[in-house]
């Protein structure tokens, strides 16, 4: 991670160069404000694994009041604070503002920013050949733009009345009216503010990602040579430029009903003893405007961990990603019909029901592409040669968590079924499987993966060995039962469930769950453990320890700002030669030339 | 005593690490080759994994079946609703869907990965595309997802789409607030009164606009009677945050929007107590006042008091979040032969003369003993249902 001095650049045909003036880097242009992608990756990385912490934890002390209601806690006490927790029993309030800020954390700060900005901004100019991002200040701001958001996001958890407590979908008029609930005063504040900027930096990142990859790609490398990873992020880039303005959009409208005495969202409300002067506004209009980027979101989550688990897989089972063409197909198809399923949140909103029938044809439609991709990733399993590294067996783990839960986005996004499962457990289950442990996984294996290309070291296998199984095991033995739960009509975001005798038989259920997510949990600090030694202390890496095709691997182990010492390389080739009849070794890497009378043998 | 127990947990587990990573590096002495240090997988370690992949699938069937035995009698049993059984009907054969799909990719998946564990010297099989495979997992999702859309959307449309004209149909509004409901019956001229959050007033709790002739007859309670075998249309109005009226056992929900008003129909077919002699319902309520009783004992040695035994009712619930006691905010349903419906509601006061008595008595209660038609003055609305917690209070300002 040292060692700028030394290398000499090649005038490359692309006249791109970000760095002609030769200059010491300072502490603070190297590690803080730096415009090097693989330095803001890493930053990226350690915000998110940071925020994971905190979201994580906070799930944790909200099982714990759903499996052992209203019991005092020291841990609450602690962390909660005597205001929060009066004689370490949590309040009712707190509960749902843990489970607000838990989901916003994941959602937006760990999967969308840990995930997709660490992976692209490491991934994007090293696979695809250049030097760095085409706009490295632009980069630069971005991530620190992340970062004020993520601070504020903190910051309102301190704040007296509590933190933002609406559920992480912020629906007014609960989110617009702090009589309605404390939260909603200045921690809704707060939240609104940092989802701005958030959404600045995203934007932000996401132009830079797809101008990189339009303009930036080496010689040889069309766009049907791209490893699927670099797909993944570009699509996702394009639907969160498509998308997150329109959240910006709804939380400045929010803003204007909350502070400015506009009726966008709000109409006829009695509340504490008056009638407030609102009238005209619908918060069915705020649930369009959120879930028009609220559902492409959960794209713009698991789409880059399916890019990352594309590539890990091929490079691990040492054979080609299986139907190359018909995996950028099924990203364009979900890239699509994301945009135009966000209507399958709201089957019971009150919306006009026609629309209902719509919106049922086009989410179960997602299934399809969903679907190839699945078929593909196990084919792609079939006869292959499986080196069962820590990163190939989390994305296994990915593919199985995805099945299963996206299995029963069957019966949500059908609209006659989510009549009595919408805002259930159910619908917890199906999401934590099929985008948030399938993104998580997808994430950890992209940083075993690709650790040796950051910090120049291998993480300890044996340790992502433990890491993974116990995971995998926790994870269903978390997110299985909740489906029964769910199907015995357990409504989400309660309490407590001990004010309805009838979900009585369902406390031992919540309490089996709640012990899986601390055990779970706590094998996280093995992860956590292995990856902050790993930094220091661990192995050093080999320039290509897995064997693997893509660019980012003829890059030098210690990072120089430019990528590579000389001459950008040229491809020959898709990334997926793997296994190659006819080449000595298991793997052909993209910059070697075809051999004379090679075939190319895929479609 | 429960944190104790979770710390003790966590400390167990931390020595389990910590033994692990020490069996797993003993098992490492024996494989002295070349890449023992590399931290890349070696042949042990794809055999290990290997065998585990194939262990995960027996845990995937052990853990279904065993859940399915264990929690398959926690799912909602025999409904109450004209349209319930053909909703359980779908939900059954999207769930057999389900479970052979699952059943089927998770096998190949884990065992693939099992069967094609990684060994020095093996090759992979170059295979990078093949369009018949492909097309056959394209089209069968198609046609299997194409049969599942027709038949939903055609229960969407019997269940949405509902003739108001119809004869005998009983009209109810279930009006939400934090955190409890209130219905308001048409009553015998069929037709809802105008309403308005901005009428609200003294026991006019709902802002019914008293000056509408259609209002004359209007009646407010605070539990839902329903006729057994007759269409309700519901219309539902909040008067300050979103909420959600859900009715698990009719499989129907709607959510319930201030300044809209939504509807939902459902036909009820089977009343309170008939529900109550169904084999599924009785073991339930059985399993669950055995855990009563034993919380109670438990409750009672330590002396507080115990819970009081369960029967069952049908429960309308919140199901969007509205606020901190959201989890609380039920109201009990009822289902009846329809001469008892038209004798309870015939034994209501209109809201009219509630009204009108309670202008000309303000300090006499509006309902007669017995009606909890709450007689709440304007500002107790915030908290209209007191809670049951002492940690709810806390946050009553």
């Amino acid at each position: 991670m040292s060692a700028v001095g030394h290398e000499v650049h090649g005038h490359d045909d692309h006249g791109h160069d970000a760095h002609e003036h030769h200059h010491k880097d300072t502490f603070i242009t190297k590690y803080i404000f730096s415009i090097d992608h693989k330095m803001i990756a890493k930053q990226y990385l350690i915000t998110g694994i940071i925020m994971g912490v905190i979201g994580v934890g906070m799930s944790l002390l909200f099982r714990m009041q759903i499996a052992w209601p209203e019991e005092s806690f020291k841990i609450f006490e602690i962390l909660l604070g005597d205001k929060f927790a009066p004689d370490g029993v949590m309040r009712n309030d707190i509960y749902l503002a843990l489970v607000t800020i838990h989901g916003t954390i994941m959602v937006f700060f760990v999967l969308t920013a840990g995930l997709s900005g660490t992976f692209s901004n490491l991934l994007i100019p090293l696979q695809i050949g250049a030097r760095d991002m085409a706009s490295g200040f632009m980069n630069m701001i971005s991530y620190w733009l992340f970062f004020l958001s993520a601070v504020i996001m903190i910051m309102s958890l301190f704040v007296e009345a509590g933190p933002a407590s609406a559920g992480w979908t912020i629906y007014p008029p609960l989110s617009a009216l702090p009589q309605a609930i404390p939260g909603s005063g200045t921690g809704m504040t707060l939240w609104l503010v940092s989802m701005a900027i958030f959404i600045a930096s995203s934007l932000m990142g996401s132009l830079n990602y797809v101008v990189t990859v339009i303009n930036l790609r080496t010689k040889g490398m069309s766009m049907t040579r791209l490893p699927l990873t670099i797909w993944a992020f570009f699509i996702t880039a394009v639907i969160g430029i498509v998308s997150f303005p329109v959240l910006l959009s709804a939380a400045l409208l929010l803003i204007f009903d909350r502070s400015f005495g506009t009726s966008f969202f709000l109409s006829d409300i009695f509340i504490a003893g008056e009638v407030l002067h609102y009238q005209g506004g619908s918060p069915v209009l705020f649930e369009h405007l959120f879930w028009f980027l609220g559902h492409p979101e959960v794209y713009i989550v698991i789409l880059p961990a399916m890019g990352l688990v594309s590539e890990i897989m091929a490079t691990n089972s040492r054979k080609p990603i299986f139907g190359y063409r018909a995996m950028i197909t099924s990203i364009l198809a979900i890239a699509f019909l994301s945009t135009i399923v966000w209507g399958h949140h709201m089957f019971v909103s009150g919306m006009n029901p026609f629309l209902g029938s719509v919106f049922t044809f086009t989410t179960l439609l997602i299934a399809i592409p969903s679907a190839v991709k699945a078929f593909n990733w196990i084919t792609t399993l079939w006869r292959g040669n499986l080196q069962l590294n820590p990163a190939m067996l989390f994305s296994i783990g990915m593919v199985s968590t995805f099945i299963t839960g996206g299995l029963t986005g069957i019966i949500l996004g059908d609209s006659t079924l989510d009549i009595n499962v919408h805002d259930t457990y159910f619908v917890i289950a199906h999401f934590h499987l099929v985008m948030g442990i399938s993104a998580l996984y997808g994430m950890f294996a992209g940083i075993y993966h690709w650790f040796p290309k950051m910090f120049g070291r291998m993480m300890n296998k044996n340790l992502g060995y433990i890491h993974f199984w116990v995971t995998a095991v926790c994870a269903y033995g978390v997110f299985f039962p909740m489906h029964f739960i769910g199907l015995a009509g357990l409504p989400r975001r309660y309490y407590t469930n001990t004010a309805f005798p009838l979900f009585d038989d369902l406390a031992d259920v919540n309490v089996l769950i709640t012990l899986f997510a601390i055990v779970g949990a706590a094998f996280q600090i093995v992860f956590l453990w292995n990856f902050f030694y790993s930094i220091f202390k661990g192995k050093r890496a080999p320039q290509n320890p897995w064997r693997a095709n893509t660019l980012e691997w003829t890059t030098p182990v210690e990072h120089i700002h430019g990528n590579w010492p000389g001459e950008i390389p040229e491809v020959y080739r898709w990334p997926y030669d793997y296994s190659k009849p006819g080449h000595d070794e298991d793997f052909v890497m993209q910059t070697v030339p075809m051999k004379e009378g090679e075939e190319v043998l895929h479609h | 005593m429960t944190s104790l127990l979770v710390i003790i947990v966590l400390v167990l587990l931390g020595i389990a690490i910590w033994q692990l990573t020490k069996i797993f590096h003993l098992t490492q002495v024996g494989a002295a080759n070349n890449d023992e240090f590399s931290e890349v997988a070696n042949d042990r370690d794809n055999n290990v994994n290997g065998y585990l992949m194939f262990g995960f699938i027996g845990f995937i069937y052990i853990g279904t079946i065993y859940s399915l035995l264990k929690w398959g009698h926690l799912v909602l049993g025999t409904p109450a609703s004209e349209h319930g059984p053909d909703y359980d009907n779908l939900m059954a054969i999207s769930m057999w869907l389900i479970f052979i799909v699952q059943g089927l990719t998770q096998f190949l998946l884990h065992y693939f990965a099992f069967k094609h564990r990684g060994k020095e010297g093996n090759k992979a099989f170059y295979y990078a595309d093949n369009d018949k495979l492909e097309f056959i997992w394209t089209i069968i999702p198609v046609i299997v997802l194409a049969g599942l859309i027709l038949y939903g959307l055609y229960a969407w449309t019997n269940i949405m789409f509902i003739d108001q004209e119809k004869e005998d149909t009983v009209l109810v509004e279930v009006y939400a607030k934090q955190f409890s409901w209130e219905v308001r019956y048409a009553g015998p001229d069929g037709v809802l009164g105008k309403a308005n959050v901005r009428y609200i007033e003294g026991v006019n709790t709902l802002g019914v606009d008293m000056s509408d002739p259609n209002a004359q007859d209007d009646i407010v309670a605070t539990e839902l009677h329903l006729p057994k075998g007759k269409q309700v249309v519901f219309k539902f109005r909040s008067q300050d945050v979103l909420h959600s009226a859900y009715f698990p056992h009719f499989r129907a929900q709607m959510n319930v929007v201030p300044g809209m008003v939504t509807e939902f129909a459902f036909v009820p077919t089977v009343n309170t107590d008939d529900m109550r002699q169904d084999e599924g319902i009785m073991k339930k309520v059985a399993n669950i006042n055995e855990i009563r009783s034993k919380k109670s004992a438990q409750l009672v040695a330590e002396g507080k008091t115990a819970l009081d035994p369960y029967t069952f009712d049908y429960l309308l619930l919140c199901n969007k979040i509205c606020g901190a006691s959201h989890y609380n905010m039920q109201m009990k349903v009822v289902v009846e032969d329809d001469a008892d419906f038209k004798k309870w509601l015939s034994d209501k006061e209109t809201l009219a003369s509630a009204v009108k008595k309670s202008k000309e008595d303000a300090a006499k209660p509006a309902e007669p003993a017995g009606q909890a038609v709450p007689v709440k003055g304007a500002d107790s609305t915030a908290a209209a249902k007191p809670d049951s917690t002492m940690v709810a209070q806390v946050i009553k300002k």
